[in-house]
């Protein structure tokens, strides 16, 4: 599976700027990585790529930030605050699903049952103080898709930019 | 004027009856204290459902508990942007039913305005123009109030709000929720340079940066192993999150010639905050206005309160009136 290293979060921006350029109405991308991983940073990156104008800020108390300035509705989710799945299920997450737009989910692991089948997967592990190692899993061929295109030639495994 | 205030934008659900937008008869806030203590953890009341089952129970009581009844109400005024869309409408709905079988005026307020406005509820002669120091576990600003109309955001954080670090440290600390109390406490008799956390002071920009401090808070307790006291760690953190917050605030007064300072949003209630904004303000001669911790936190009241001047002058939005999930304060 597609690893890539970033060395500061400048770095990791960009490598989700570069993701976002191939991201299609109803993608799914699903975030997992503690505390500081770099999540939001990653989600600053996506919606700079989707050409956002606001600032992407943690909705950890807000729980649902949506941002309709890109290119796509970017809908940016935190799960941290939410324990269980019938809080996840009150939310309206899986009406978030029909809206068109890209979701992005901090805290995914917490989604459980509610994890639809096909989805991109962003595992986010320290490698460094301020290193990070991003593992890229597609879950379905649409996102078998996004990933290759977005990786071919977007970076190596060593060099996200 | 009587104005009934509606919110339940996120966690809680809250009515209110103040009168003249700066005295309040009642504000009652579903609470979910015990929960949160069972929990160990944030319980947010995200479900609409939760907010239609409490919210009519609370507005009687709002009522009852300012023995006034429906038909003394003069103005409804609910919190109609930004927020969960689901639980906003809950509110926005309740609203119009009441205003058009009630026949009276409706505004929608801006959640973050209704911030603003509660230091008009601790401070009536709070004049124009005024910084407002908004810091909750949602939002970290800062903004100059000119006028009923206008206002400019300075600053605001560019990741975490300042309420979700002291949140975020308080957990990796082991405290019960909520944390921000603890670590204030703790903060209260701990050595504030023990340990040197990061601020971040982005230059002279009046944005705030709080996700350094807990990544930092982070790496230092995983590596200490709980050999460091818990009140020293408390007080260095606290210092950390709290001196960017009263310096950019107190040089946003000075660089815009503004006399007086106000802080609002739940982090408000924290007391090493108001200690500094306090000091720092008497060096600076500015007067410090810090509504009490009920105003601060969620509430219905300082939604009636921000939609006083709009109903006082005779304006109302139609019953067409909308609910949005995001809108900037600006």
């Amino acid at each position: 599976m597609p690893v890539a290293h970033t060395h500061n979060p400048e770095e990791t921006a960009a490598l989700a700027r570069r993701l976002a350029a191939h991201l299609q109405a109803g993608d799914l991308i699903l975030l997992q990585g503690g505390l500081g991983a770099g999540k939001t940073t990653f989600v600053q990156g996506l919606a700079q790529g989707l050409g956002v104008g606001e600032p992407v800020t943690s909705p950890t108390f807000t729980l649902i930030h949506h941002y309709s300035g890109g290119r796509l509705p970017l809908f940016h989710f935190d799960l941290y605050r939410l324990e269980g799945e019938q809080e996840i299920a009150d939310l309206g997450f899986e009406e978030y699903l029909e809206q068109r737009g890209v979701i992005v989910v901090e805290w995914a692991e917490r989604l459980g049952s509610l994890t639809p089948s096909e989805y991109l997967r962003v595992n986010i592990t320290r490698s460094g103080e301020s290193a990070r190692a991003f593992d890229l899993q597609p879950f379905g061929t649409r996102y078998e898709t996004t990933l290759s295109s977005a990786l071919s030639g977007a970076f190596s495994e060593n060099d996200p930019c | 004027m009587i104005i009934l205030g509606i919110e339940t934008s996120c966690d809680e659900t809250s009515a209110a009856v103040v009168a003249d937008g700066t005295q309040v008869l009642s504000n009652v806030v579903a609470s979910q204290a015990d929960l949160h203590a069972r929990w160990g953890g944030v319980v947010p009341e995200v479900a609409s459902r939760k907010h239609v089952e409490r919210l009519l129970p609370v507005i009687f009581e709002a009522l009852e508990s300012a023995n006034l009844s429906l038909r003394a109400v003069e103005g409804i005024a609910v919190t109609n942007r930004p927020g969960l869309i689901g639980a906003l409408l809950i509110g926005v709905t309740a609203a119009k039913a009441l205003a058009y079988g009630w026949k009276l005026p409706l505004v929608g307020v801006h959640h973050l305005e209704g911030h603003l406005y509660s230091n008009f509820l601790a401070a009536p002669d709070l004049a124009f123009p005024f910084i407002c120091l908004l810091v909750s576990g949602g939002h970290t600003e800062i903004v100059l109030v000119e006028s009923h109309e206008q206002r400019r955001s300075l600053g605001r954080t560019r990741d975490d709000a300042a309420g979700e670090c002291f949140d975020k440290c308080a957990r990796l600390m082991g405290l019960p929720y909520p944390g921000g109390p603890h670590i204030d406490r703790l903060a209260a008799s701990g050595d504030p340079q023990r340990i040197a956390f990061p601020r971040a002071w982005l230059g002279d920009s009046f944005d705030f940066s709080f996700s350094g401090l807990k990544t930092a808070a982070l790496r230092f307790l995983e590596t200490d192993g709980g050999r460091t006291p818990q009140e020293d760690v408390a007080a260095s953190f606290q210092a950390a999150a709290v001196e960017p917050l009263v310096r950019k605030t107190i040089r946003a007064a000075q660089t815009t010639g503004v006399r007086s300072v106000a802080v609002a949003g739940g982090v408000a209630a924290n007391r090493g905050l108001a200690q500094a904004m306090r000091q720092a303000c008497e060096e600076a001669g500015l007067r410090l206005v810090i509504p009490p911790p009920s105003l601060c936190t969620d509430n219905a009241a300082m939604i009636a309160a921000a939609g006083a001047p709009r109903l006082l002058r005779g304006e109302s939005d139609p019953l067409s009136l909308d609910s949005f999930a995001s809108e900037p304060v600006g």
